[in-house]
């Protein structure tokens, strides 16, 4: 198959960037995207041109490292894929791919199409976890957790963290990301004690790093490639209520 | 060099508390007077970095990706294992640790596994207090399936992405000890040197991934847990930047490196078509559990599966290994299948693929049973095949995926180089010659949050009065100063080959002469193709873009200019082990029906390989295995 391509390149965070043209060809239907973005690097580095840097790890949809708007879809129109998981055989030959980074204020473009989501990070530092210590937990099955609440737990837990919900989130809000770590947690016994805490310190966090507010359009949902649920965010909410009502303020 | 492994005295079962009772410890007050550095943030970095920082060291962790839940450890399916005895099915620690030993084909330490599996049982109730949301039965309890080379169900999991589960467990603990300011977590760092002072590990060089510039960081200790190295076959189950740089640089700085050649090949991964192809995707051991592996009786049958009646199909580990069947151990199970395949009867366009069915577990227990268990496994294939395995059956082949060898420790997870650990996949002290499904994920947790806390203390116990180490001295600045040179030599060459290109040479001839079967004349043939292939290089590979800034092309190039020297040792490893155990297959030692064949009088020791120079040969240390609780039998999985 052939493919003209658009990408955005930008040497560096601190210079201008632009579109630029590229064709490319003999790239086999069952060639993932960024095996054919691959393909495409190889003929670059054949014409001593810098190679496309593209952010990438596991290949396998699982680390969330990749992540890239294909035309104008974050992780192109396919539902429930990454990046990575994208073959070439879902687009038709001669087409031309537009091929951008995420766009938000939090995650600024560290170059071509690689940008900074250390911002992520920081949210979940402010309490995206339970406080136990090494060697202090209880025998696992002390405490019995019915069957649905883990499996709930689970479905939220599975996010991966790629930041496709920030980049299609028209306020660039990163509510479902904080919404799915706040859900699994509020989920289990283990993870409810500071349930109260964690709502808050995430959201004041999420606020303080220049994402945006949640408008409820629910197209991060649809664009999440772990199809992570509005359920979560309507839990998210529910936790931030109650923990204004305990905390009397 | 005589090499002490430090096993404490005592009966098997009480060496672990005997020595830790023994080991020095610090005041708080004076843990933060010492700094430690960690390289590396997957489940074996971020434990260890999470665990220390919570006892009051200050730590600074670094990693390639660009956050620490980004290791590759993220990607493991299937489980982890823990001798728990919840399934009443007659399971406790002496059976791990025999099945552990066993699997390993007796080419690891007797005292090591034992305290992997006395310690697994305190794993599973640290990820269920982080939050770790395991699969549970309906009364609420904890839920268990079995693996490969067992006949218990010990195997604890979250759906297929156990892996995952358990590195955000202790990310967050990582990240708490961020938010209080004990810990200095840096990614998109890699390590690219270690720094010595005195002849002890006291910090790396480091490069910045995204300004390009080389960084200084200095420490009392060095704890690498940088994973494994088998993408150097290219094609592998591993993230792409899985690199054996940290490891190879702390080797040529003087640690040993043990049993190389090691290298697990995984059986049921999803095949290899194309030549554009970057990695291969694991399809996890658990689905072994429920899915029969099968090829056509007839050679190059080119009917669809369906279409192949039951008796013109091979199950041909449920004929050869009626006791273990389709659950035999990885090496058996991917000997098994190139065996197959190498006799025609292989399926799918290459012909390197086998069956793995489910039609009769869908039939006997329903598909929602069967979606339940790994439903998103079974969408993993579909999204990359684009076929549907609840309908045509799943085509597998094998696929490089784990490395037991990794550098030489002790007891204590100490190298030979004084106040340089090393944890998790880049150790080689559990695992023998073959490993064991869903014991790595165990050995990273429990080397990073139970053994190395304690045993890098009392190492640590001689530095309460040394001060602050400054990065400011000489040895800095010379690792510092050979970094960049080789840096500035990899770009000045500009020959006509990518980085890429050369990786992929080097897999191939890795793949075909250093893999599932191994003979002394290939071996001979690969160690020359290697070299070549590495002389080449340094003449002819092309790195396009500066040293300023990103650069994923010299990424490449210098990750892949260790590989052609580890290739080398590896190569070594497998021609001086003159036997076979376990993954190492020598072809001409196996029995009369094909099994490997040991010799435990002339191999049973861990082969230590010390640098010598990028030319000249390396030298062969041997540290002998001695069994005092169990005797070495053959192995068998009939
Ligand atoms: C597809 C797949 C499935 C698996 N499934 C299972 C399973 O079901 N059960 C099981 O027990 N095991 C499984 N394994 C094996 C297991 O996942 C790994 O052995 C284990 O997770 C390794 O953990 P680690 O912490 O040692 O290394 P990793 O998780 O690989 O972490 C390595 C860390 O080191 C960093 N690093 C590496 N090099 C450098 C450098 N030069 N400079 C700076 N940082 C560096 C990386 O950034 C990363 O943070 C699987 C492996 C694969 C590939
Ligand atoms: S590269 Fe890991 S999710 Fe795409």
């Amino acid at each position: 198959m052939r493919f003209h391509l658009k990408i955005w390149r930008q040497a560096g965070p601190d210079v201008a960037g632009r579109m630029v043209d590229y064709d490319v060809e003999n790239v086999p239907g069952e060639a993932s995207f960024l095996e054919m973005l691959d393909v495409l690097n190889e003929t670059l580095v054949a014409r001593d041109e810098p190679a496309i840097a593209f952010d990438h790890d596991c290949r396998e949809g699982i680390c969330g490292t990749c992540g890239v708007m294909i035309n104008g879809r974050a992780h192109g129109s396919l539902r429930g894929v990454t990046t990575c998981q994208l073959h070439m055989r879902s687009f038709a030959d001669g087409d031309t791919i537009w091929i951008e980074p995420w766009r938000a204020d939090a995650f600024p473009v560290v170059c071509d199409l690689v940008v900074d989501r250390s911002a992520l990070d920081r949210i979940v530092q402010a309490g995206g976890y339970t406080s136990v210590h090494t060697g202090t937990a209880p025998e696992a099955n002390s405490i019995p957790v019915p069957r649905h609440a883990a499996e709930r737990a689970f479905d939220a837990a599975a996010c991966i963290g790629c930041g496709a919900c920030v980049a299609t989130c028209k306020n660039a809000s990163a509510m479902l990301f904080v919404a799915a770590k706040v859900s699994h947690l509020a989920l289990l016994p283990q993870g409810r004690v500071e349930a109260r805490d964690r709502v808050r310190t995430m959201i004041a966090r999420m606020e303080q790093e220049g994402f945006g507010g949640c408008s409820n359009t629910a197209a991060c949902s649809a664009e999440c490639p772990r199809d992570i649920s509005m359920e979560h965010i309507a839990r998210l909410n529910w936790e931030s209520i109650k923990a204004r009502i305990t905390s009397g303020s | 060099m005589s090499l002490d492994a430090k096993i404490p005295d005592g009966p098997l079962a009480e060496k672990w508390s005997r020595h830790q009772a023994g080991l020095r410890l610090i005041s708080p007050a004076n843990k933060a007077k010492i700094d430690v550095l960690v390289v590396g943030a997957g489940l074996a970095g971020a434990s260890a970095a999470a665990s220390l920082a919570e006892l009051g060291y200050n730590v600074t962790c670094l990693c390639f990706q660009d956050s620490a839940r980004r290791a590759h450890s993220v990607a493991a399916q299937g489980g982890i294992n823990a001798a728990k005895g919840y399934q009443n099915d007659g399971d406790n620690v002496w059976r791990l640790f025999v099945d552990t030993l066993r699997g390993g084909d007796y080419r690891s330490r007797e005292a090591n596994v034992y305290r992997l599996a006395e310690l697994s049982l305190r794993v599973i109730d640290q990820a269920v207090a982080q939050g770790v949301p395991f699969a549970r039965e309906y009364g609420g309890l904890l839920a268990n399936r079995s693996f490969g080379g067992v006949q218990v169900e010990r195997t604890f999991y979250a759906r297929g992405q156990t892996g995952q589960q358990l590195l955000m467990g202790a990310y967050g603990a990582l990240l708490r000890q961020v938010e209080r300011g004990k810990v200095r977590m840096l990614p998109r760092r890699e390590m690219l040197d270690l720094v010595l002072v005195d002849g002890r590990a006291r910090g790396v060089i480091a490069r910045d991934l995204q300004t390009g510039r080389l960084e200084r960081h200095a420490g009392h200790a060095v704890v690498l847990a940088t994973g494994g190295y088998g993408t150097i076959y290219y094609l592998s189950t591993l993230a792409m930047g899985c690199n054996a740089s940290a490891v190879w640089k702390a080797h040529v700085r003087g640690a040993l490196f043990a049993n190389p050649s090691f290298t697990q090949i995984h059986p049921t991964c999803i095949p290899a078509t194309l030549e554009t192809q970057s990695k291969l995707t694991l399809m996890s051991e658990s689905l072994r559990n429920d899915g029969r592996i099968w090829a056509p009786r007839k050679s190059r049958d080119e009917r669809r599966p369906e279409d192949i009646p039951d008796d013109e199909r091979d199950y041909y580990l449920e004929r050869k290994y009626p006791s273990y069947g389709n659950l035999a151990p990885r090496d058996i199970a991917s000997r098994a299948a190139k065996e197959i395949c190498d006799a025609g009867h292989g399926v799918g366009p290459t012909g390197r693929g086998v069956y793995l069915d489910f039609a009769d577990a869908i039939a006997r227990q329903g598909q929602t049973v069967i979606r339940e268990r790994y439903g998103n496994l079974f969408d993993l294939y579909e999204k990359i095949t684009g076929t549907n395995p609840y309908e045509t059956p799943m085509r597998i082949y094998p696929a490089a995926h784990f490395t037991m060898g990794g550098l030489w420790v002790d007891y204590d997870l100490m190298t030979t180089v004084p106040g340089l650990f090393a944890i998790g996949e880049c150790n080689f002290a559990d695992h023998g010659a073959n490993r064991l499904g869903a014991n790595s994920l165990l050995q990273a947790c429990v080397d990073g949050y139970f053994i190395l806390p304690h045993t890098i203390t009392d190492y640590l116990a001689d530095d309460i009065r040394t001060g602050p180490v400054p990065a400011e001295q000489p040895p800095f600045e010379t690792a510092e100063r050979e970094v960049r040179e080789r840096i500035d030599r990899l770009l000045a060459i500009r020959g006509t080959t990518s980085p890429r290109r050369f990786h992929r040479d080097l897999g191939i001839t890795l793949w075909n002469h250093c893999g599932m079967m191994r003979n002394h004349a290939d071996l001979e043939r690969a160690l020359a193709d290697v070299r070549a292939l590495r002389e080449r290089f340094w003449r002819d590979v092309h790195v396009t873009g500066s040293a300023d800034g990103m650069n994923p092309e010299l990424e490449k190039a210098g990750r892949l200019a260790d590989f052609l020297e580890l290739g080398e040792l590896i190569v070594r490893d497998a021609i001086a082990r003159n036997e076979s155990c376990g993954a190492h297959f020598r072809e001409e030692h196996q029995t009369d029906d094909g099994e490997a064949r040991r010799d435990d009088t002339e191999f049973m020791h861990v082969a230590a390989w010390g640098h010598a120079g990028p030319d000249a040969a390396p030298q062969l240390h041997k540290e002998p295995l001695v069994f005092e609780s169990t005797t070495p039998t053959v192995r068998s999985y009939k």
